[in-house]
Parts: C-alpha cells; sequence; structure tokens
C-alpha cells in the first residue's frame, strides 16, 4: 500500500524487496500505534465500566468525558522518577518490563483483523499465539526476582503457578478449535466459520454442547492467564500490596501496565477469532465490513472482562488451582475426545461432513 | 550473500555465544537466562530449515515450560552456588571425553553424509514443496500411524514421568484444613439453623 | 542449500515477526529513556530500599518455598508436552483417508487413556489439592 504510494509520488519502480519491506515496516508501524491508541481508549472503558457499576462517573476531568485521562496518565508517567532498589539485579529489573512489553506486541502480529490483513501470515499462527503466551510469565518472574523484595517475590511465584496451570487448559481448547477447522493458520480458522451465527465455533449445531462451554472455559483461563480480577492473586493489593509490581515505578511499570493491557486485549480477539468467527458477519451477507465486526467483537469481549472485573469478588489460591486442575484440566481433555471424536466419525470429509 | 546465509550465521553465532554464556555466567539465574536466549537462537534455526512446528514446540516446551521450572529451582533453592563451582575443574576430563564424543558423532555423520550424498537425507526430509501439506499435517499423518508404537512409547515416559514427580515431590502435610465444596455446597439451612419461639422474660432451655 | 520457493515464501512470513521485536524493543526503551532524561533523579535511602510493612526488612528476600511449587510445574511440563503431541494431531486428522484418520483417532485415545491414568492417580494421591 505505502510503496504503491510512494512509487506514485516519484514516478519510478521502486525494487520488490524495498517495496516489500516498506509495506511491512509500515504495516507493523500502524499495527503497534493502532494497539496503542485504542489501548488508551480500552483502558478509559474499563475504568468507566467499573465506575458505572459502583454508580460513580469514572475519570471525567481531563477533555470531554475524560476521554484525554490515559494520554495524561501517560505524560505523568514520564514525569515521574525511575526508582531501582538499592538491592536489585538493574539489569534484569529493567530488562523485565521490557521483556513483557515486546512479547505483548509481538503476539500481535499473527492476528488478522480482516480477511488477510495478517501481517505474518505463518502457517503455525495459533500455536505461535500459543508460544508467545506462554512466554508472558517470564516478564513477571523476572521482575518479581530481580526486585530482590519479599512481596514482589511472592507474587511473581504465585503468578507463575497460577498462569502455568490455566495454559494446559487453553491449550486443550485450542486443540478442539484446530479440530474443528482442520488447520492451524488463524486465517483459516475463521474462514471455516464463515456463514453468519449458526457456522461460529460456539454456536454451531452440533458441536455446541461441547463448544459452548469451552469457548466460557476460555473466557474464564483468559482472565486467569492475563491476572485479571478475579483472578488478581499476583497482585491481590490486600495481601500482596501490588505482588511483582511493587518496586517498579514510572516509564517501567507503564511498560507492565501497557503489557497487561495488550494481553487483555489480545485474549479478546483470540476468543472473537477463534469462537465468534472473527471479522464474519453475524448474518451472512449482511453488512460485510471484515474490520468493523473484528472490532465489535473484541469490544464486546472485553466489556465482559470489564464486567467480570466490577462484579466478582477475587479467588482464593487454593480455589484457583482447584478450578484450573481439578475442573477446566479434566473437562476439555474429555472435550478434545468428544471433539476429535466427532471429527474423525461424523465429520470427516469422505462421510460428506463439512 | 544472500538474507537466509546470514540468517544462518547470525542465529548459529548467537546459539554458540548464548550457549558459552550459559557456562560462563556467574549467577545462575542469569546462566538460566542465556540458556533461553540459547533455545531461541535454535528455534530461529529450525525456522530457517522450514521445520515451524518444531520451532514452535521448541520454544513452548523448552521455553516455555522446562525453563521455567529451571527459573523455579535457582531462583528458590538457597543453594551456595559458589562452593558448588569450586571443584569445577576437576570435572575437566569428563567434559573434554564427552565433547570428544560429540565432535566424533559429528564427523561420523559427516562422513555417512559425503559417502551417501546429501540427497540421502532430504528423501525423507518433510519440506514444502508445490502441491504438498505444511510440515504440521505431514507430521501429523504419520505419527500416530506409521509411528505409533513410538507415539505410544512417547506416552509411556510421560506416565512414568508423572508419576516419578508426584513419589519425589509429594509430601502429605498433616493436619490442613481443605475446603470440602461438595460439603459446602450440601449444607442445608435445617442442618445449621434453629428457629426458636424465645419468649420475654423466661430464656431459653438449650436441648442437648 | 538448495531452497524450493515455497520454503522462501514461507521464510518471508517470519521476517516480519523479527521487525516486530525490533520495533516493539525500541519502543520500549524509548519509554524508559525518556523518563530517564525526563524525571528527576533523587535517590535517598529510604527511597531505595526494599518495601516492607511498617518495619525495616530483617532478613532477604530469597526465601526457600514449597516444593508444591516445584510440583506444579513438573506437572505443568508433562501437560504442555501432551499438548504438544495434539497439535499435528487435531490438524491432520480430516486429511488423512478415513480408515487411517480412524486409526489415528483410536491411536490418540490410548495415548491419552495412558495419561488420563497418571492423572487419577495424581488426583487420588492429593497432588492437586492446594493448602
Amino acid at each position: 500500500m505505502v510503496s504503491g504510494f510512494l512509487e506514485g509520488l516519484f514516478n519510478r519502480q521502486l525494487d520488490p524487496a524495498w517495496a516489500w519491506s516498506i509495506d511491512k515496516v509500515s504495516g507493523i508501524l500502524l499495527l503497534v500505534v493502532g494497539v496503542l491508541i485504542s489501548l488508551a481508549f480500552i483502558l478509559l472503558a474499563d475504568r468507566k465500566i467499573w465506575a458505572a457499576v459502583q454508580m460513580r462517573k469514572g475519570p471525567n476531568v481531563v477533555g470531554p468525558f475524560g476521554l484525554l485521562q490515559s494520554f495524561a496518565d501517560f505524560f505523568k508517567f514520564v514525569f515521574k522518577e525511575i526508582v531501582v532498589p538499592a538491592g536489585a539485579d538493574k539489569f534484569l529489573f529493567l530488562l523485565a518490563p521490557l521483556i513483557s512489553f515486546i512479547l505483548a506486541f509481538a503476539a500481535w502480529i499473527v492476528v488478522p483483523v480482516a480477511d488477510g490483513w495478517a501481517i505474518a501470515n505463518i502457517n503455525v499462527g495459533i500455536m505461535y499465539l500459543f508460544a508467545i503466551s506462554s512466554l508472558g510469565v517470564y516478564g513477571i518472574i523476572i521482575g518479581g526476582w530481580a526486585s530482590n523484595s519479599k512481596y514482589p517475590f511472592l507474587g511473581s511465584l504465585r503468578s507463575a503457578a497460577q498462569m502455568v496451570s490455566y495454559e494446559v487448559s487453553i491449550g486443550f481448547i485450542i486443540i478442539t478449535v484446530i479440530l474443528l477447522s482442520g488447520s492451524m493458520n488463524i486465517g483459516e480458522i475463521v474462514n471455516s466459520q464463515k456463514g453468519g451465527l449458526t457456522q461460529w465455533h460456539a454456536f454451531a449445531f452440533p458441536t455446541i454442547f461441547v463448544m459452548f462451554p469451552m469457548f466460557v472455559m476460555f473466557f474464564i483461563s483468559a482472565l486467569a492467564e492475563t491476572n485479571r480480577p478475579p483472578f488478581d492473586l499476583p497482585e491481590a493489593e490486600s495481601e500482596l500490596v501490588a505482588g511483582y509490581q511493587v518496586e517498579y515505578s514510572s516509564t517501567p511499570y507503564l511498560l507492565f501496565m501497557i503489557a497487561e493491557y495488550t494481553n487483555i486485549v489480545l485474549m479478546c480477539a483470540l476468543l472473537a477469532l477463534l469462537f465468534l468467527g472473527g471479522w464474519s458477519s453475524p448474518i451472512a451477507g449482511f453488512v460485510e465490513i471484515p474490520f468493523l465486526w473484528f472490532a465489535l467483537k473484541t469490544l464486546a469481549m472485553f466489556f465482559l472482562f470489564a464486567l467480570v472485573k466490577a462484579i466478582v469478588p477475587r479467588y482464593r489460591y487454593d480455589q484457583l488451582m482447584r478450578l484450573g486442575w481439578k475442573i477446566f484440566l479434566p473437562t476439555s481433555l474429555v472435550a478434545v475426545a468428544a471433539i476429535g471424536w466427532y471429527a474423525t466419525f461424523v465429520a470427516h470429509p469422505e462421510i460428506g461432513g463439512q | 550473500m544472500n538474507l537466509t546465509a546470514a540468517a544462518f550465521y547470525i542465529l548459529g553465532g548467537a546459539t554458540i555465544l548464548s550457549a558459552f554464556f550459559v557456562i560462563a555466567a556467574r549467577n545462575p539465574v542469569h546462566a538460566v537466562l542465556w540458556l533461553i536466549a540459547a533455545f531461541f537462537a535454535a528455534a530461529g534455526l529450525f525456522v530457517l530449515i522450514g521445520a515451524e512446528f518444531l520451532a514452535m514446540l521448541l520454544i513452548v516446551v523448552y521455553v516455555g515450560a522446562v525453563s521455567v521450572l529451571f527459573l523455579f529451582v535457582v531462583m528458590m533453592l538457597d543453594v551456595d552456588f559458589a562452593r558448588l563451582r569450586q571443584g569445577f575443574l576437576n570435572y575437566l576430563p569428563l567434559g573434554v571425553l564427552i565433547a570428544g564424543l560429540l565432535i566424533a558423532e559429528l564427523f561420523l555423520v559427516g562422513a555417512a553424509l559425503g559417502e551417501n550424498g546429501a540427497a540421502s537425507l532430504s528423501e525423507g526430509k518433510i519440506e514444502p514443496s508445490p502441491g504438498a501439506v505444511n510440515n504440521v499435517t505431514a507430521i501429523g499423518r504419520v505419527l500416530y500411524t506409521d509411528y505409533v508404537l513410538h507415539f505410544q512409547l512417547a506416552g509411556g515416559i510421560l506416565f512414568i514421568a508423572m508419576i516419578g514427580a508426584i513419589v519425589l515431590t509429594l509430601r502429605e502435610r498433616p493436619g490442613v484444613r481443605r475446603q470440602d465444596v461438595g460439603r459446602q455446597v450440601g449444607r442445608r439451612p435445617r442442618d445449621a439453623v434453629k428457629l426458636v419461639d424465645a419468649r420475654p422474660g423466661q430464656g431459653l432451655q438449650i436441648p442437648e | 542449500m538448495v531452497q524450493s520457493e515455497v520454503l522462501l515464501a514461507q521464510l518471508r512470513e517470519y521476517l516480519p515477526i523479527v521487525i516486530m521485536l525490533a520495533i516493539a524493543g525500541a519502543l520500549g526503551l524509548a519509554f524508559m529513556l525518556a523518563a530517564w532524561v525526563i524525571a528527576p533523579k533523587n535517590p535517598d535511602s529510604e527511597k531505595v530500599s526494599a518495601y516492607e510493612c511498617g518495619f525495616n526488612a530483617f532478613d532477604g528476600a530469597r526465601l526457600k518455598f514449597d516444593v508444591r511449587f516445584y510440583l506444579v510445574s513438573i506437572l505443568f511440563i508433562i501437560f504442555d508436552l501432551e499438548v504438544a503431541f495434539l497439535f499435528p494431531w487435531a490438524a491432520s486428522l480430516n486429511t488423512l483417508p478415513i480408515d487411517v484418520a480412524q486409526f489415528a483417532f483410536w491411536s490418540m485415545m490410548a495415548f491419552l487413556g495412558v495419561l488420563t491414568l497418571g492423572f487419577v492417580y495424581e488426583w487420588k494421591k492429593g497432588a492437586l489439592n492446594w493448602e
């Protein structure tokens, strides 16, 4: 796109390799800036929804309806002093937020925000996302350890065990989606759900009896994986003050925060892509604007995330582990077997399914 | 020099360099982080030969799971690593022996390749070619059918690992009161609460 | 090294990931440098000491931890490997001829069955209880 514009501007042909690089780099910059700016408003929406549930107004001073609140917060972070604890491993202490930040954005590169818009359209896209989300724990462990302080250390330890526990059920649920789509490419997974609401993996008959519960479980696991309330035990402020973030201030803290929200929105986007037909319209042929539907579905999921944060009380740690290992793990394992059976004996192409 | 070759040398160099720092780092946590860097570079090498599934697997399993355990161990076990390192040089002969064996094996593979020609290796190689499937599907097609025995064997090994982990690490702690959700939910008001009509000035006789 | 066009096309999809890592890294560093340059720097001994609730820390932060954390991460490795084995199975099942697909299905069920046995053992032993 951009290369075509440049070619027109200077009226000469670009080398294809250059044209390709310019297109990709501009695409990536657009993606990063787009994610960051939408994040600013999503953060505000989060606070507004939270406030509305508690019958407060929420941020409403900076700009009309508080729309510029996140930007004001951003500048405030930049003007604050970076405090590095005396006993900390300085290099790792500053590396940890950077790792979280980089990983959060690296995941977005395979997300197709509309048909064919994934910047890196790799064959194993969904596995790439799984890999990146399993690395998210590093920023937290390293940050907690490098702080050399008790609360961050306890928080990071809890967080690691928690993220690891829910990672497994997320893996199994992803397998059920791959079974139904027959591909690990995210674009193909979305394309296998074409044709309106009744073809979406969460609602398609007859798999709805297994897949809708899987959709709900993925949602809950996503809450646990991103340390959102009611599973925000790593930063449980009533016991651990702020968990692994205790010693962080200024922009290193900001990076953790941006990474956390980027991951949350990524999980919302994943829910939309894997279960809700991604960019396809709920009624086939009705307002086929791919990006609009993708954004709407992602935001709808985020609205649920925000509501859960406001409504549900925090889990206790033993309850959290019990839910992950004793309920989600066996249930999703049975679902993998059931959907595998369906894919082999009912929907196999040679029997005339799909 | 084309881009792929450049990428190969950069990633290969990064692998060797980080592997060196794994053994050179003084702080064990830093050593584990260097190990992770080495895994990443190796995953990059896998991608370069077209084995994208293996690359992702390396990251998911080794970086996402095994290294987390390593980090847990070196961060939380209060081991005096300085003392552990004291006898480091005593193991030098053994290290040299193992390194020598590995190098000899590499040369043997090289010699076998030279004899049969590199083509013999690529015959069974799963490389994407026009019209063929990607390598995840290619692995899936043979792993569960042609190599079913190896596959089941892997399942057995995982089973043993599971049992072993529990036998080695599980310690029963006496006197722990756990939440019994079934009992909590099954509890009815009439089992726990009793409504009594208390008359003024008379008090209550608590039934035994 | 002979490389097919398809392989090169596949590699081309991975290059943006590297570019993305670089751009995100640069952006993150820029944020931190911005605060480093703009914000005041006057640390004092109270500010840079480790956080503690109302008293001076009386021992280091490196504590010994419950062996349960190791057990959880070991179990995680095992289940993660199980998921890893499931990925190619799920992706290839509907490309196989029907009789082969059914064989692959039962072969996977046997694999999962063995691991479910292990899972039941864990459960009965109480390894999944957190206290």
